[in-house]
């Protein structure tokens, strides 16, 4: 490591120096520790060998959980999947001007969506395309945000799922203010009880926003759960540009429990998740979960990971695969058999044409479609605007 | 301490074409090399060499230590480049996207513009903010909005940006070299234009930074532009030759401090001004504009100043963006309302 006399007045350079492609031994360690097992305190129920491991302290959590669940989970996933595909292949087809890839992640989402109760409320961020599935959002809802037709067409306050935040850690805000809603109006206190879900990256955990989301939410006691996807990547950078210490730690700081789950785990997932929201509907407070996952595609499909990170790390990744290790578990603890993942597999292929033909026939918006509620109240400004732009346009005979 | 000159003696002359974005990656290549202090942060600008590749192979050559992969907090990268710049340090900062500056908004606001009158001049904060730019790319909300008028709203804060490599290239180290902060705008949706390539002549003696500058002379109207806009405004002004009609078209390139001074010249000639910005209008560069305009070209003015701006909406989904963006017909029509009052 270079010394601060060193970096403060480097010595010049006649040009690129030959080894300086090469990564730096801390970059070397940095990797390693992102890549590892998530460490001793992982809370893992599944192996990737799709063995079932005990948990005395969340075994409980899951204890309902029947084969028929199982295989509703490795389908949500599996179709989860699909979707996201398709939708990858849709932007490279020039469908979509760009997608946001959610590989790798299936478990984390669908064990944390499938936890949720149609009561609960959750703020997204951008890539969590598997929450929005259960929460009853087909994937052709989140097209037109990917398409530039709108900003996404769901009913948020039906669906209770909150517009996709693109903003790095705004809605880690948004999320705490509304579980505070909760509270002051009395909807916590016993199994009953509501609560709020945010959902957030790695990286976004840098941002003030996240912080003071953190603080909000516990001194007000709100019924929040962080759910913050570790998938090791902020675009470029590593978790470990973002801390020093497991992110769930960080709760410690703030007065609330954290803890640190296989994100690659359905069943740990929902396990965990269960246990969060259970403390929150009681009136707990606050929990972070880190859900230990890899962003197995690149951050969006404008980005190139190959500039960034080594192919062996995915492929250690392709080892821990979501989908495979349920797959497994079904198979030899569940008597699943082939006509139960024909099934799953024409199920997500159906749902990969429909998704494939809607964007197809997805119509262009309409011009004053951007000059429409802007505001809640009428503008007399914005009204005139808007007319004296639809009659030039109009001027042009609908050519223009 | 002053700065170090940027203009080496003029040994050899050396051209090279370049796009815009190479331009600027040159630039603050070059200034790294001229000054020690001169350090790059921001999100993904090491080894990814930023998500347009501004910084590309910066940090491969200057060390992790110059070319900062800071952690994600617009706040935290602004926050902490004004302990730097205190310290002693020129920081160029990148904000990612347009839309992503504003969880910095209040350290520029706050800490960036007021530390220099604050403390009577003892303390400088000689840092650049770069800020991708404008929209035209089919991008997603928030990557693609203009949000330079709020801070040539604020005192303190010197705001510039480039249309063509050259300025690109020289603009760069000039605000560099400038002891105030400064905002450099970078109309991203040109960054890889390969029609957009100029001749940049690195041993050439550069166009002062804060100073517009006419980049096609006439007699029928001025239209003034800055940014991704000029290259609009020039299209257009051919289309109207094509028509007989012959439109002076000036690039503003310094929008904190406005230097209005050729835009006065011009208007006391022509009679005539069209202001074209991405912005919306509302409270705008582009009402700033018009109001000077009024007030020192009264007599001479034909027709009232027209804007041709984005509309007072937010930023609209890709679709829909060229409706919302000033294009060659836009600014047409407002010359054709012009000759007509």
């Amino acid at each position: 490591m270079s010394s601060p006399e060193t970096w403060t007045h480097p010595e010049p350079r006649e040009g690129p120096a030959a080894t300086a492609a090469a990564p730096t031994a801390e970059q070397v360690i940095a990797g390693l520790r992102a890549t590892s097992e998530g460490g001793p305190e992982l809370v893992q129920l599944l192996t990737p060998e799709g063995e079932r491991v005990e948990n005395p302290e969340f075994d409980r959590y899951v204890a309902d959980v029947t084969t028929e669940d199982l295989r509703g989970l490795y389908r949500d996933m599996v179709l989860v999947r699909r979707a996201d595909r398709e939708a990858n292949a849709l932007q490279r087809q020039g469908q979509l001007g760009i997608w946001v890839p959610l590989l790798g992640q299936e478990a984390a989402q669908i064990g944390a969506g499938r936890a949720m109760r149609t009561t609960d409320m959750a703020f997204p961020s951008y890539r969590e395309h598997g929450i929005a599935w259960c929460r009853g959002i087909h994937p052709k809802e989140l097209l037109g945000i990917f398409r530039g037709t709108d900003n996404g067409s769901w009913d948020s306050n039906a669906t209770r799922f909150h517009p996709y935040c693109i903003v790095i850690g705004n809605q880690v805000l948004n999320a705490a203010g509304y579980a505070m809603g909760q509270r002051f109006e009395g909807k916590v206190g016993d199994d009953n009880g509501e609560a709020t879900m945010v959902f957030f990256g790695d990286g976004a955990t840098s941002q003030g926003d996240v912080h003071e989301g953190f603080v909000w939410a516990s001194v007000y006691d709100a019924p929040l759960v962080f759910f913050c996807q570790n998938n090791q990547w902020a675009i470029s950078e590593p978790t470990e540009r973002q801390t020093r210490l497991p992110l769930y730690q960080r709760a410690r700081g703030y007065g609330f429990p954290g803890i640190r789950v296989d994100g690659n785990d359905v069943l740990a997932t929902l396990a965990v998740t269960r246990w969060a929201l259970d403390a929150c509907r009681h009136g707990n407070g606050p929990v972070l979960i880190e859900a230990f996952t890899y962003r197995m595609d690149a951050h969006t499909t404008t980005d190139d990971p190959t500039r960034y990170r080594l192919s062996d790390e995915l492929e250690a990744w392709k080892l821990k695969d979501p989908i495979e290790r349920l797959r497994v578990n079904l198979v030899r603890h569940h008597d699943a058999d082939q006509d139960f993942f024909d099934s799953v597999q024409a199920d997500a292929d159906a749902l990969a044409v429909e998704l494939r033909e809607f964007c197809f026939n997805m119509p262009e918006p309409p011009i004053e479609q951007m000059f429409n509620n802007v505001y809640a109240e009428a503008s007399p400004v914005l009204d005139a605007q808007r007319d004296e732009f639809l009659s030039y346009h109009a001027s042009f005979g609908g050519e223009h | 301490m002053a700065a170090p000159a940027i203009n080496k003696p003029a040994t050899e002359s050396k051209t090279q074409a370049l796009t815009l974005g190479k331009a600027l990656n040159l630039g603050l290549r070059t200034a790294m090399e001229a000054d020690p202090k001169v350090i790059v942060m921001g999100e993904d600008v090491g080894k990814l060499g930023g998500v347009f590749r501004i910084t590309d192979g910066l940090q491969k050559d200057f060390g992790e230590h110059r070319v900062l992969d800071t952690p994600l907090a617009e706040s935290g990268i602004i926050g902490t480049a004004v302990g730097l710049a205190v310290r002693g340090f020129r920081p160029v900062c990148e904000i990612q996207f347009d839309g992503f500056i504003f969880p910095g908004f209040d350290q520029i606001v706050s800490q960036v513009a007021k530390l220099h009158a604050r403390t009577q001049g003892r303390v400088k904060v000689p840092m650049v903010i770069r800020v991708p730019f404008g929209g035209g790319i089919g991008a997603v909300e928030h990557h693609s909005e203009s949000p330079e008028s709020y801070f040539a709203h604020t005192a303190g804060l010197k705001v510039v940006t480039c249309s063509n490599a050259v300025d690109a290239y020289w603009m760069i180290q000039q605000a560099i070299q400038s002891d105030d902060p400064v905002l450099f705008f970078e109309p991203k949706r040109y960054y890889h234009s390969a029609n957009m390539k100029a001749d940049v002549d690195t041993s050439a003696k550069p166009y002062p930074l804060y100073a517009s500058r006419v980049l096609r002379t006439g007699t029928t109207a001025t239209v003034v532009a800055y940014g991704p806009s000029v290259k609009v405004a020039m299209d257009a002004a051919t289309a109207a030759a094509e028509e007989g009609k012959s439109l002076e078209v000036i690039d503003l390139r310094t929008l904190s401090p406005l230097d209005l001074a050729p835009v006065y010249d011009s208007v006391r000639r022509t009679g005539r001004l069209i202001v074209v910005s991405e912005s919306p209008s509302e409270a705008s560069l582009s009402s700033e504009i018009a109001a000077k305009v009024q007030q020192e070209c009264f007599y001479s003015l034909e027709a009232p100043v027209l804007r041709v701006n984005g509309f007072d909406v937010p930023y609209p989904p890709a679709k829909l963006e060229e409706h919302f963006l000033p294009d060659l017909d836009r600014v047409l029509d407002a010359v054709d309302r012009s000759l007509g009052w």
